[in-house]
């Protein structure tokens, strides 16, 4: 069957692509093409664009005025034949033109099918699929290029290079058991200690990253914490103002929680302003209040408020408690007017964190902040662009698992168990790396998958 | 050729061609769960000869010889009447790859097991050749000898050996000829051939034989057997053999015999192509050695005894395929063998074998009906490996004549399993031999514990006696009750409890703790506890070394039991024999013709083929759901 979707976002944009995928994916282009110098298009234009118009034959209307691109598979991205129009942007033209696509015998694609079909075709590996998905899910360029960065393997190749080095250290503690008397080298614990050593730093590593790569993906999870009217909702327009608000979520009162995603020089920020933590007989309000609690325990960063010009209330006291220990930037705002306490004050209060004097309403210190949050979090941008950065949960459960048997077989080997029980940790680790290329085969794992598709496109 | 005279001979019900090791365990069996039974030899002199190594077991052999004991076979208890030295491998590892292995009394273990054939009611013992099996629209309706005899049956095991068009190789030097001067069997090759089957040929080879008297063996290290002596077979656990053991002898070879080989290897027919077969990469001959592994400068050889009335020695690590006088000038240059007499030459055997992938499980022929095969012309190599096929062959064989379901044994139950899905799934391009790394569940299938795992099955086949079922219930009673009893024996932290700990190097105890608990510990085990547990009952030592097991190694088995979990779940995806694969879209070129090829019963089967990938079984995996939800749509519909 032959399939076709909208492949650009929808919205406003220069060009939007209508995509087709499957054995009549020429005979459909022909059928609504009308080339300006190109009679009828065939295999030798496969891999070429095409300037011309799409026509609806029946009354022999232009729909719009298109380059078009046919190209034969196996080297496509679907292994199947495939064609590309691409169209002027703008949800009409494009609308247009998949509609009279799908009269002349395309089907709508399902939301992932055409990943879908690149997979069951074998043109993409399970990592490189998800990574697809992650690409289309991505909210963010920075995430895009990471998610781009894995379907190139490198998540494979890191892999690989841990399951080297597993492969070694079993076949080794094979050949030691199954012949006893051949004079090869007994396999030893220090041995064994010291390749444990390295499978398990080289995993650590990678789990490293997957905290980051979460971040990339769903966006730092941000808390704006400060008592009512300290400049929270200032604030928050103040960062949304100076970079581009991807989606709101959430829209509410002030008393709810406000959710925003915001993109500070490619990281993403996901932005919760909540209501004032304090105690509070109004029901609406207290919902806020427990969510705000919420939302400071998943907090990765806790920006607090103060108001400078008032003096600290009890309210402000329960926030220094709450963000002591957590990862937090101290904002002392409305600076410019006069001061009722001291940066080294709330500073003796509060330990080593990080204060900024601010005045959000006049724009003074917003940038200081924005970019402290980067600093706080990635020690340099070459680093994002060159590691490979684990974004996906499924990788990163399967990564945990792998560590939890690196370390009992690291325990094993250190109190001297037999090599034929540590082999039993070593081959699970071996299988929990291989489950994230797809290397070893894990019967659930396709519905884990499959189950994602449907949120692609 | 001139037409024979055919007379009708006989009727059976299953009838064997072979008597080697596959065979005499699959005429055991069929005879033993009540079918009319004939073996057939070329020589009755060679039944269950160990043509190669004296040995029985080793690792992985040893855990197949376990578990066809304790199915009901004959091969443990044979070599319980006929070893001459035992010795336990592996036990500085854990208990799963303790390995026995013993020394045959080579003339004894024929003798015996001739013994055995010739006592077992519903057996015919005959000398013949078979020339032919007869068939009949695809199924097996008898076999023809030599000498026109026809006889009928229902079901044939072929278990061939190394006979089918057997040639033998010593350098320059060829001629047909069966293993150790027996006659080949060429007709039945040829008649094989005419019915369309693929042959191939497999190689193998053995050492020279040497004189007792010519070797000097104050230059070589003994190899004493162990002193406490653990028998094959569970029938003869707690027995006392009191035999005397024979030592082995370990010597090495030269810088100057390897030279001899270097300068001679253009002779030996390996090498100058004369030889199509492919030998086993895990046993090779010196040649292989010397050339393989140039910058070693000496190789291990063990010289052992072939049995106790004679002086042939036998010379482990140096089989060769050089040309007479080369052996024995290279055989001088190891150490001890300066004046050494040759009794035996060493030689490579060239063989016929089919591809077992166009077995079932059973070992039978995917498409004749009743035709079975076992042993080394399936491509394995080994005593033990062909045994426990001749074992499964002559079970299948019974029950399709009993109109019974079939026996097979999966991965995760057996190393039997192992070997037979291995050798019916991978195409193998040498003869295959038993290791403990093939088998993936190897915590829970250790030798130790064969007769727990098996013997019932075996018992409900009719292959197990009342006498081995009774015990290995009450083992398996006796290891539960004592695991029972020592999770409720506590050891307070008492001074004296203490001074046995620290006695025993291990930590003294702050609180309470079970004696289930303290045997956990790595320094600590089951016996050196009993200071301990002055309330211990008297157990077997297999007991005790069960309980052990079980204790010590209860987290790692249950890791092992979950890994066999996740293997059942692809075991159980059952794939239909008549699924067409090129149907499917999205498998490779190259799985849809091996899987089309093989045609393996199930997805956890076609994930072990070689050359199908993850993605090829996720592709399967797809089809199978997507089959399931049309199927179950049209139920609903």
């Amino acid at each position: 069957m032959t399939i076709a979707a909208i492949s650009t976002a929808v919205g406003e944009a220069g060009i939007g692509i209508v995509r087709i995928s499957g054995k009549k994916s020429l005979e459909i282009a022909n059928k609504v093409f009308k080339g300006n110098k190109v009679e009828e298009l065939n295999e030798g234009h496969s891999k070429r664009l095409v300037y011309g118009h799409i026509v609806d034959r029946e009354n022999n209307k232009i729909i719009d005025e298109v380059l078009i691109s046919f190209m034969k598979g196996p080297h496509t991205y679907t292994r199947e034949d495939m064609v590309e129009i691409y169209c002027h942007g703008g949800i009409i033209s494009v609308r247009k033109v998949l509609d009279l696509v799908l009269k002349n015998g395309a089907r709508l694609a399902e939301p992932g099918e055409f990943t879908k079909r690149a997979f069951l075709n074998g043109r993409l590996d399970l990592s490189q699929a998800e990574a697809v998905i992650d690409m289309i899910r991505a909210k963010t360029d920075k995430s895009f290029e990471t998610s781009l960065n894995q379907l190139e393997g490198s998540i494979s190749a890191k892999i690989k290079e841990i399951r080297d080095i597993l492969l070694e250290m079993i076949a080794h503690v094979e050949a030691s058991i199954d012949f006893p008397d051949e004079d090869i080298e007994e396999v030893t614990y220090e041995d064994l200690e010291e390749r444990a050593l390295k499978v398990k730093e080289k995993i650590e590593k990678l789990l490293e990253t997957a905290d980051r790569g979460r971040i990339l993906r769903d966006g730092l999870n941000t808390v704006i914490l400060g008592k009512p009217n300290v400049g929270k909702s200032s604030l928050l327009n103040a960062i949304l103002r100076e970079n581009r608000a991807i989606v709101t979520d959430i829209p509410g009162t002030t008393r709810d929680i406000i959710e925003e995603y915001v993109n500070i020089d490619g990281i993403p920020l996901r932005i919760i302003d909540t209501a004032g933590i304090r105690k509070t007989e109004d029901i609406v309000e207290q919902i806020g209040v427990n969510r705000a609690k919420k939302s400071v325990e998943k907090a990765d960063l806790i920006i607090a408020v103060f108001d400078i010009s008032r003096e600290l209330s009890d309210e402000d006291f329960q926030i220094i408690d709450i963000v002591k220990d957590k990862k937090s930037i101290i904002l002392l705002n409305k600076i410019d007017l006069p001061n009722k306490f001291s940066k080294s004050y709330i500073q003796s209060l509060i330990g080593d964190k990080l204060i900024i004097e601010t005045s959000v309403a006049s724009g003074i210190g917003v940038e200081v902040l924005e970019k402290s949050i980067k600093d706080m979090f990635y020690s340099g941008e070459v680093e994002i662009h060159s590691d490979t950065v684990i974004t996906n949960l499924r990788h990163k459960n399967q990564l945990e698992k792998a560590l939890e048997n690196i370390n009992s077989a690291l325990n094993d080997i250190r109190n001297y168990i037999p090599i034929d029980c540590i082999e039993v940790d070593l081959k699970n680790c071996w299988d929990n790396l291989g489950e994230i290329s797809g290397e070893t085969i894990d019967e659930d794992i396709l519905d884990k998958i499959f189950s994602e598709f449907c949120i692609g496109k | 050729m001139k037409e024979i005279k055919k007379f009708i001979a006989g009727d059976y019900d299953v009838i064997v061609v072979g008597a080697g090791h596959a065979g005499v365990e699959a005429a055991l069996a069929s005879a033993r769960m009540g079918l009319n039974t004939m073996i057939m030899t070329m020589n009755l002199d060679s039944i269950a000869a160990l043509s190669c190594n004296p040995n029985i077991g080793g690792t992985g052999k040893g855990h197949l010889v376990r578990e066809i004991d304790a199915l009901g076979g004959e091969m443990a208890l044979n070599i319980d009447r006929s070893f001459i030295q035992s010795r336990m491998l592996n036990t500085s590892k854990g208990p799963a790859v303790h390995s026995l292995r013993v020394q045959a009394d080579k003339k004894k273990y024929h003798i015996e097991m001739k013994k055995v054939l010739e006592n077992e009611p519903n057996l015919t013992l005959r000398q013949a050749e078979v020339i032919d099996v007869l068939l009949e629209n695809d199924e097996v309706r008898g076999v023809l000898t030599r000498t026109g005899a026809v006889y009928n049956c229902k079901a044939v095991v072929l278990a061939t050996g190394t006979y089918l068009r057997g040639r033998v190789f010593i350098g320059e030097v060829n001629y047909e000829s069966g293993p150790d001067g027996m006659f080949p069997s060429i007709l039945l090759s040829d008649a094989l051939k005419a019915k369309g089957f693929k042959l191939r040929r497999l190689k193998t080879g053995t050492p020279a034989r040497v004189h007792r008297d010519s070797i000097d063996f104050s230059k070589m290290e003994i190899q004493p057997g162990d002193e406490e002596i653990i028998p094959f077979s569970f029938m003869n656990m707690g027995k006392d053999f009191n035999i005397k053991q024979e030592p082995c002898y370990l010597t090495y070879t030269t810088e100057k015999m390897h030279e001899i080989i270097r300068k001679n290897l253009h002779r030996s027919p390996m090498y100058s192509g004369e030889i199509d077969g492919v030998g086993p990469r895990y046993c090779p001959s010196i040649e292989d050695k010397v050339v393989r592994f140039a910058d070693k400068k000496k190789h291990q050889v063990f010289i052992e005894p072939e049995g106790l009335d004679t002086k042939e020695m036998y010379v482990q690590g140096v089989s060769s395929t050089l040309p007479e006088e080369v052996q024995l000038e290279m055989y001088r240059e190891i150490i001890g063998l300066e004046n050494v007499q040759f009794m035996r030459s060493a030689y490579a055997i060239e063989y016929d074998a089919i591809d077992a992938t166009i077995l079932k499980r059973t070992l039978e022929h995917k498409e004749i009906k009743n035709l079975f095969f076992a042993g080394q012309i399936n491509g394995s190599s080994g005593y033990e490996e062909a045994a426990a096929q001749g074992l499964i062959a002559g079970i299948n064989a019974a029950l399709n004549i009993k109109g019974e379901e079939p026996f097979i044994l999966d991965r995760s139950e057996a190393y039997i399993g192992v070997l037979i899905d291995d050798l019916v799934t991978k195409k193998t391009d040498e003869p295959y031999r038993m290791m403990t790394s093939r088998a993936e569940y190897r915590l829970t299938l250790r030798q130790d514990n064969a007769d727990l795992r098996l013997t019932e099955k075996g018992y409900k086949l009719g292959l197990v006696t009342e006498e081995r079922y009774r015990r290995t219930m009450e083992k398996k009673k006796a290891i539960e009750s004592e695991l029972e009893r020592l999770k409720k024996v506590q050891i307070n932290p008492t001074k004296e409890n203490n001074q046995i700990l620290e006695s025993l190097n291990s930590t003294p105890i702050k609180n309470p703790m079970t004696l289930y608990d303290l045997i956990k510990r790595p320094e600590l085990g089951y016996d050196i506890l009993k200071p301990l547990d002055p309330d211990r009952p008297e157990l077997l030592r297999e007991i005790r070394l069960q309980v052990e097991t079980e204790i010590k190694y209860e987290g790692y088995i249950k890791k092992q039991m979950m890994q066999i979990e996740q293997f059942k779940k692809l075991e159980n995806k059952k794939l239909d024999p008549d699924l067409d694969y090129n149907e499917i879209k999205g498998l490779s070129n190259e799985a849809k013709q091996k899987l089309n090829d093989i045609k393996p019963d199930s997805v956890g089967q076609a994930s072990r083929i070689s050359g199908v990938s993850p993605s090829d079984i996720n592709v399967l995996l797809i089809y199978l759901e997507q089959k399931r939800r049309k199927e179950r749509k049209e139920v609903n519909e």
